[in-house]
């Protein structure tokens, strides 16, 4: 199947994809996109951290610097401090809107779309989706939260989470079809996930925790939970980078089986 | 018996059922498979280990093929 641009014409698909049968094959549409590694993520959530104390760290001082000045000029400063103190929520907030729920569908379709769902995870995994509409799945990049129109990756030691926007095209499907549909991508490719997703957010899980509908929090909770826990392989091969498809004997899933 | 089904609107679809010891089941189920490819549609095949894996060639001897629609960045 040719992918198309949005002008309508096939995008070539690049000699990297051609060459890895396993890959998504939404990869050619983003095929600028170097392919997300555990290093690459690491350096993501660097460059967010610093990008946020470049947001805050000005405002801070200055508020400190006028209240030393002119003591008069505190109401001023104590305006910057709470800019300071924004600023990261609202990235925060931005992050917690790809969990986002549309209104619940009870039809049919729905039930039907569970079934499948609830064949694909472990009897925990189901059991959290039934409680918050997440689905949970450890991969090696971390651990994942997946919602109908986004997902969250709960990195190891579950201090810092991502927040993804990405969603199966097409309208209509019921929620639970929307959350397999990323199921299976994440689960045949999951350094091609990651990059075919758009990152919305990168920061402290308590600082997204806060944003989070309260009935999400027992989700991110798991899922941190799962995160502190010590990797499959871990030790030697630890901070590797993520196998790609089609990269020798790690053909096939890089995502760990449920349970 | 293997299944080939689709994620649409329904839920699921099943689309095509067969055995290998069956020619026209199979000759069925691929027709199915190459339809819903020239649709769009993408194929992943679930194992029962919780791995899934992305394929373009119906594999007859996997038990559950799904169909799923492309996911992109929102």
């Amino acid at each position: 199947m040719a992918l198309q641009g949005p002008s309508g014409a096939a995008l070539n698909e690049p000699a990297w994809y051609q060459a890895a049968p396993g890959a998504l094959p939404e990869l050619a549409a983003v095929y600028w996109r170097p392919r997300v590694s555990d290093s690459s993520l690491r350096r993501y959530g660097r460059l967010w951290t610093l990008t946020s104390v470049a947001h805050t760290v000005p405002f801070g001082l200055a508020a400190i610097l006028l209240a030393a000045l002119k003591p008069v000029t505190i109401p001023v400063s104590l305006i910057l401090l709470a800019h300071a103190w924004i600023i990261p929520e609202l990235y925060a907030a931005r992050g917690s809107g790809v969990l986002r729920r549309r209104a619940a569908t009870a039809g049919e379709a729905e039930r039907t779309a569970l079934l499948l769902l609830g064949d694909l995870l472990d009897t925990s995994a189901r059991e959290l989706h039934g409680r918050t509409g997440l689905a949970l799945q450890r991969g090696a990049l971390g651990v994942w939260l997946l919602g109908e129109a986004g997902a969250l990756l709960v990195r190891p030691g579950g201090r810092r989470v991502n927040c993804y926007c990405v969603k199966a095209t097409g309208t209509g499907l019921p929620a639970a079809d929307r959350v397999a549909h990323l199921l299976l991508a994440l689960r045949a490719d999951e350094s091609g996930f990651a990059t075919v997703a758009n990152l919305a957010f990168s920061g402290a899980r308590w600082r997204l925790r806060r944003r989070l509908p309260r009935e999400l929090r027992p989700a991110l909770e798991a899922a941190a939970v799962e995160a502190r826990r010590p990797r499959p392989g871990d030790g030697a091969a630890s901070g590797s980078a993520v196998p790609a498809p089609g990269d020798g004997a790690a053909s096939g899933s890089a995502v760990s089986a449920p349970g | 018996m293997s299944r080939l089904i689709r994620m649409d609107q329904s839920g699921h679809t099943t689309l095509a059922e067969w055995t290998a010891a069956d020619p026209d089941a199979v000759e069925r189920a691929v027709a199915a498979f190459r339809a819903e490819l020239e649709l769009g549609y993408l194929a992943v095949v679930s194992h029962p280990d919780g791995s899934a894996e992305q394929v373009r060639e119906l594999p007859l001897d996997a038990s559950l093929v799904i169909m799923r629609r492309p996911i992109a960045g929102g």
